[in-house]
């Protein structure tokens, strides 16, 4: 179905597409265009259950419950969406900010290992991408209850017991351990490609190790730092289910926000424009790593992130 | 030496802690799913299966069970077949706006969960799609989509075209030489994209969250409302089905790429 070439055209021509261009009346023309028919029904359902309901909520946003900006100047102007949103920000870069000092020492010792260590320290931390979302999230409820493993743990340490399942604690532990390959894997694709020789070179050259990772090897790492630290902000951003779960109605993200003004309040106008600003800071964030992750090893592995993105 | 030796053993150290804090929480259902009690005491202090039967027995669980196990297999073909239908296009021609089109499949992956949700719920809500099987089948499939022509596209990339020019120069019709040349060799592209399909709708929580109804729930969504309305131990059991499901399958999934590669 998808062969465009035909046996009486010169074999140059059909080895060469775009080089050569054929006349416009072509079979090969003809049959190019049909290959490009089969992303038709595809591009369809895409349209029609996905690009429409997006514009249909932007709509929403804008003249529901009455025409104007009101429900955006509501994301300013009210108390408990203010609330929420700085809450979700606040929840969001402290994640990210656990995520990066665990991810950092944890892709430097992958950096280290070699071979099968190293294959081991990889599935390990891609785990949460072969899990069940739900089965972990519901693993977490059962640690971190009152008399759960944590607590006991803490308790014989001298620690505990102490409220988790509904605090802050609680809620940044769990979604932490389900962003955390968003951070290893484009931080260990650019310390993998960091020349260790530089490194020694300003060791010989008398600096003390301090400071030569902190003016040399730190440096080198950023992009894939840059491009963690986005991508688990971004997914935190918009995270529902573990929050919902592990955290209370009381101290509610975003993403719950949301759920609350269309489920409860019916307020598709206001759940609407919070849905747009989401979208708009993601957006924002993806393409500002991107153009300034341009080197090709952390732009695959923000590619790879972005994919893994969707089973959160 | 010896501070870059004691460096080397900290960092292993942490890797370890690291490591069980990823892997404890995942593993921990399995011996609770096990447990005699009607609690979600750790460690059970009496073993059965109870839990199991009453999960492979109770109607509102085999139920839900069933539901995700239909929906995930509709929309693994109908992701599978739309999706290498279009990777076939993306990857082999160009034209006006293909930029955009490229950019239509890869925005289910980059838009958050909680707006596709909201947005799906709205329209069908008018649409009279919500608690629908047309509905589930659409919204998952969308969200489906991305990973097949993801796939299949960087299999076609890696595709010597000059093996289709040699079956159709020894005179091969177009559909015999898909047949027995081009989809022998992007099979494995073909099938993890499948795989991955099947993974996305049986594991999705937040669409089905809101396109549910009381009649119409996937696993997941029970899963969810038993975590929030009530103390029911039979969530480890079906836990421990999910994980060993959704894993094996992308265990499949991950071979499946591997062989391409070597391919």
């Amino acid at each position: 179905m998808a062969v465009t070439s035909d046996t009486s055209a010169p074999p140059a021509r059909t080895g060469a597409p775009g080089r050569v261009p054929p006349p416009r009346t072509s079979p090969r023309r003809v049959a190019v265009r049909g290959v490009a028919l089969l992303a038709v029904p595809a591009v369809v359902v895409l349209v029609v259950f996905f690009v429409v309901p997006a514009l249909r909520l932007l709509w929403l946003s804008v003249t529901s419950p009455e025409p104007g900006l009101g429900n955006y100047a509501a994301l300013v102007t009210d108390d408990v969406a203010v609330t929420v949103v700085l809450r979700t920000l606040g929840m969001a870069a402290m994640v990210t900010v656990v995520c990066l000092l665990v991810a950092y020492p944890y892709a430097y010792l992958m950096s280290l290992v070699s071979g099968r260590w190293r294959g081991l320290l990889l599935a390990v931390v891609l785990i949460p991408f072969w899990t069940s979302l739900m089965a972990r999230t519901f693993a977490w409820v059962v640690l971190l209850q009152d008399n759960g493993i944590v607590n006991r743990a803490l308790d014989t340490v001298g620690l505990g017991p102490v409220r988790l399942l509904g605090t802050t604690a609680g809620v940044t532990l769990a979604m932490a351990q389900v962003m955390l390959p968003f951070m290893v894997l484009p931080v260990y694709t650019t310390l993998r490609g960091i020349d260790r020789r530089l490194v020694d070179a300003a060791l010989s050259l008398g600096a003390r190790p301090v400071v030569a990772f902190l003016r040399v090897y730190l440096p080198l790492s950023f992009p894939g730092v840059a491009a963690g630290a986005t991508l688990v902000m971004v997914l935190s951003l918009g995270f529902y289910v573990t929050p919902s779960l592990v955290g209370s109605p009381q101290q509610s993200m975003l993403a719950q926000f949301i759920a609350v003004q269309v489920n409860q309040l019916v307020n598709f106008g206001g759940a609407g424009a919070l849905a747009v600003a989401l979208l708009v800071v993601t957006l924002v964030l993806v393409g500002g790593v991107q153009l300034l992750t341009r080197t090709k090893g952390s732009r695959r592995a923000t590619g790879a992130g972005v994919a893994g993105g969707a089973l959160v | 030496m010896r501070s870059a030796r004691t460096l080397r053993r900290g960092l292993a150290v942490f890797g370890v802690l690291v490591g069980l804090w990823l892997v404890v929480p995942t593993l921990i259902v399995v011996p609770i799913s096990f447990s005699g009690e009607d609690s979600f005491a750790f460690p059970p202090s009496s073993w059965s299966l109870r839990h199991y039967t009453t999960f492979f027995t109770e109607s509102s669980w085999l139920t839900s069970l069933l539901v995700s196990l239909q929906l995930a297999l509709i929309v693994t073909v109908v992701a599978t077949v739309l999706g290498t239908m279009a990777a076939f296009a993306l990857a082999r021609t160009s034209f006006v706006g293909k930029g955009t089109v490229d950019g239509l499949f890869l925005a289910p992956l980059i838009v958050p969960g909680i707006v596709v949700a909201v947005a799906m719920y709205a329209a069908f809500l008018g649409w009279g799609l919500v608690g629908t099987p047309v509905g589930f089948v659409a919204a998952h499939s969308v969200l489906a989509l991305p990973f097949v022509t993801v796939n299949v596209t960087a299999a076609l990339a890696g595709f010597d075209r000059t093996l289709e020019r040699a079956a159709a120069g020894l005179g091969a019709s177009s559909f015999t030489t898909f047949r027995s040349v081009t989809f022998p060799l992007i099979r494995p592209g073909i099938l993890a994209g499948a795989l991955f399909a099947f993974v996305t709708s049986f594991d999705e929580v937040v669409v089905s969250l809101f396109i549910q109804s009381p009649n119409l729930q996937t696993l997941p969504v029970r899963m969810f409302n038993s975590v929030t309305n009530e103390v029911d131990p039979t969530i480890a059991a079906a836990s421990t089905v999910v994980l060993v499901i959704s894993t094996a399958l992308l265990g499949l999934a991950s071979i499946s790429r591997r062989n391409r590669r070597h391919a």
